[in-house]
This record gives structure tokens, sequence and C-alpha cells, in this order.
């Protein structure tokens, strides 16, 4: 058992120079190409395993877990409009962000599984992505309504061929389609490197989490305490929907850590299109100034440790 | 050299809505426009362009004065009110009058 994860230092060190406004930034080229590097190498690690699943069983969880999706932000809604006292819009769209999924969550989760040897059910980025979608939808629609002036196509456009989608979809295919051993010529580059990226990506998340600080002292407790809250709750149900699947307990934690975390990237760009009237800042701030951190330093061992528990009360 | 007074119209705003942008200045008639990246402080906060979403841009359009008041007028009642988004004309003589 190590103390501090190194990858997390790194996080760290870039939130402290953030905080103490160094002058210290990625550029957004290296930044942009980190980040693909990163979806990339977690879509195609999803991909080769997808192939060795019985299709039936992942239809049933992907099923299961867009369900979840929906359903999050629905709990979310409520508790932002009447306990938060938040506009309609902006209600909205911070429930969306809860609804659907971090990559950059998940990809500390696997560096965390894979210090401590847990295994896990490897095709779980289908469902990263299978989860990343329909929280969107229902934000919108809990923003907006049914109405009829909806610009559907410019927002199925940005849902669906958003970068994130294009490269974890595309990952997957590849990898799908090439199997593991085709991919052996690039594994310097999308596996054995990934520790490596994933410490370059997160001195930069470092840096824009401490940006968001500013934002959140003027918007008060109720967001921090929801950016705490709402990822234990939802946690709880992504255990549970975990638990209900038969997933592994390496399975059923990464649920619970995909549950828990909110999205930053394909969130915010859609609702900027289709909600203009959500403020951006306000739900960037919760998402990224208060659950991202919460959930790489504190929530993915919490989460692995409550799984563990659950499964030995419930005898998995 | 003969030249032709034309409109040169700035626009400042979210990196997010380029391609909606594009759509509406291919659809109110403008010829070209060339778009560069940008970060700066307004209202809105720091837009510092760190990651995708503080990222702006700046639109350069030249056109006629209709036109630049077709597009300003747009943007003002579209836009303004939820995007972080500043425009301003400037007269400018091009070469090439049938071009804008």
């Amino acid at each position: 058992m190590n103390a501090v994860d190194p990858v997390l230092l790194f996080f760290l060190l870039g939130l402290a120079a953030g905080l103490l406004r160094s002058e210290l930034r990625l550029p957004a080229a290296v930044y942009e190409l980190v980040s693909m590097l990163l979806l990339l190498s977690i879509g195609l690690k999803g991909g080769i395993e997808l192939g060795k699943q019985p299709v039936g069983n992942v239809a049933l969880q992907a099923l299961a877990v867009m369900v979840m999706g929906a359903v999050l932000p629905l709990v979310a809604f409520p508790v932002l409009r009447l306990v938060g006292r938040l506009r309609r819009a902006d209600a909205a769209s911070i429930a969306a962000h809860y609804g659907s999924v971090s990559v950059a969550t998940y990809a500390v989760a696997t560096a965390y599984f894979a210090s401590r040897q847990i295994a896990f059910e490897a095709h779980m980025p289908f469902l990263l992505v299978v989860l990343e979608i329909p929280a969107i939808l229902v934000g919108i629609l809990l923003a907006r309504g049914f109405s009829r002036d909806m610009p559907v196509g410019t927002v199925a456009h940005e849902v669906l061929l958003g970068k994130g989608i294009v490269l974890l979809v595309g990952g997957l295919l590849i990898g799908w389609a090439a199997g593991a051993d085709g991919l052996t010529p690039m594994a310097p580059l999308f596996f054995d490197l990934f520790k490596g990226i994933l410490a370059l990506f997160l001195l930069e998340m470092g840096l824009i989490t401490a940006a968001q600080f500013g934002s959140l002292r003027q918007h008060g407790v109720f967001l921090v305490l929801f950016g705490i809250g709402m990822p234990l709750f939802s946690s709880v149900v992504g255990i549970l929907v975990g638990y209900g699947l038969g997933l592994s307990l390496g399975g059923t934690t990464m649920l619970a850590v995909l549950a828990a975390s909110a999205s930053y990237i394909a969130v915010p760009a859609a609702m900027r299109i289709s909600v203009p009237q959500a403020n951006p800042t306000l739900s960037l701030a919760v998402s990224l100034g208060v659950t991202f951190p919460f959930n790489v330093l504190v929530g993915i061992p919490l989460y692995h440790a409550m799984t563990t528990t659950a499964f030995a009360v419930l005898g998995g | 050299m003969t030249s032709a007074n034309r409109k040169l119209l700035t626009i400042i705003t979210e990196a997010a809505l380029e391609s909606v942008l594009a759509k509406d200045l291919q659809r109110l008639g403008v010829q070209g426009y060339t778009i560069t990246d940008a970060r700066g402080r307004g209202s809105r906060g720091a837009r510092t362009a760190a990651w995708s979403e503080s990222s702006n841009i700046r639109v350069e359009i030249v056109c006629d004065a209709s036109t630049a008041g077709a597009v300003a007028a747009h943007l003002q009642t579209r836009y303004y009110e939820d995007y972080a988004m500043i425009l301003f004309v400037a007269d400018v003589a091009v070469l090439r009058s049938e071009k804008f």
C-alpha cells in the first residue's frame, strides 16, 4: 500500500500553483493533445475487452446505466431548485453535470485500481460512454420543457459529435476491431505512457480547479455541500446498480465512481448551446471546484471501502 | 490606387459559439470572415483560454454598411443577454470593393 498516488501529487501541485497565482499553464494545444491521448487510450482499452463480452450481458448493463444516468439528474434538480433556490436553467444545467460522467475521474480511478491490483470489468469505458449522454437530454428537458423551438439538430450534433464522445467511441471501435494483438505496436504510446500523460493532465486540472475557487466563494455554502453530498448519494446508487447487475467488486466500485463523478467537458459544451440562460460559471465551480477534487482525493478510496462493506453485508 | 470604404466588424465572444455564429453569418450574407483565438478579461471575469470552456474567439468581418448593421442587430438580439460578447465597427478602406 503506497501512501499517495503520485498522479494526485501532480494534481495538488497544479492546485497549489493556481492558488498561489503562479504563471504556470499548459499550452492549450498540449492540453488538447493530452486529453485526446487519455480519451483514446481509455476507449482502446475498453474496445479490446468489449469484443470478448456476451452481447446480451453488455446490452443489459448499458440499459441499466442509461436509466441511472437519466434518474440522477431528476433527483438533483429538485434539491438544487428547492433547497438551493437556484434558477430553473441553472438547476437543470447542474443536474445534467451530475448525471453525466467525468473521464478524468475515471482515469484517476483506473490508476488507483492498477496500483492496488484490483480487477474490474475492462469494458467499463463502454458504460462510461453510455452514461455520458442521457443526463444531457434530461437536463435540456428540465430547463426548456418539451418546446417546439428546440434546435434538435444542433443539440444532437453537439451531444453526439462532441470531441469526447467521438474519441471514446472511436477508440472503442478501433480497439474492438484491432484486438489486443493488433494494438501491440501502439501500446507504448497509448498504454505504457498512460500514467505520465495522466500526470500532465492532472497538473493542468489542478490549475483549472484553482481558477474555480474564486467563483465558488461568491456562490456560498450550498454549492459546496451539494458538490460533496450529491456524489456521495450517487455513489450509493452506483453500488446498488453494480451489485444488481452482478458486477465484480472492482466493477461495482468503478460504477460508483462513474455515478459520483460530474461532467465538466461534454455537458458544459452542450448546455452552453442548448440552455444559454444557465450560468456556466456556477456549474463549473461546483463540478470542477468541489466534486472533482473531492472524488479524486477522497471519493475513490471511500467508494472502494463502501463497496467492500456492501459486498460483505450483501454477500457478493 | 483606388480604394472603397467598407466596415470592419469585430466580434469577441465565447469559443463555444463558433459553429452557430458561422451559420448565422452565412445566412446574413457575409462573404467571408477571419477567426482567431483570443483571451482577456471583461464583465464575465477572466477568459484565460487555458481550456476550451474558457476560450474566446475574435471574429473579423469586412463588409458593407448594411450587412454590418444586420449582423450587429442580429447578434445583439440573439446573444447579448446570455453570452459573453462584444462587437465594434470601424471604417476601413479596401482595394477590391467587389470582394466585400
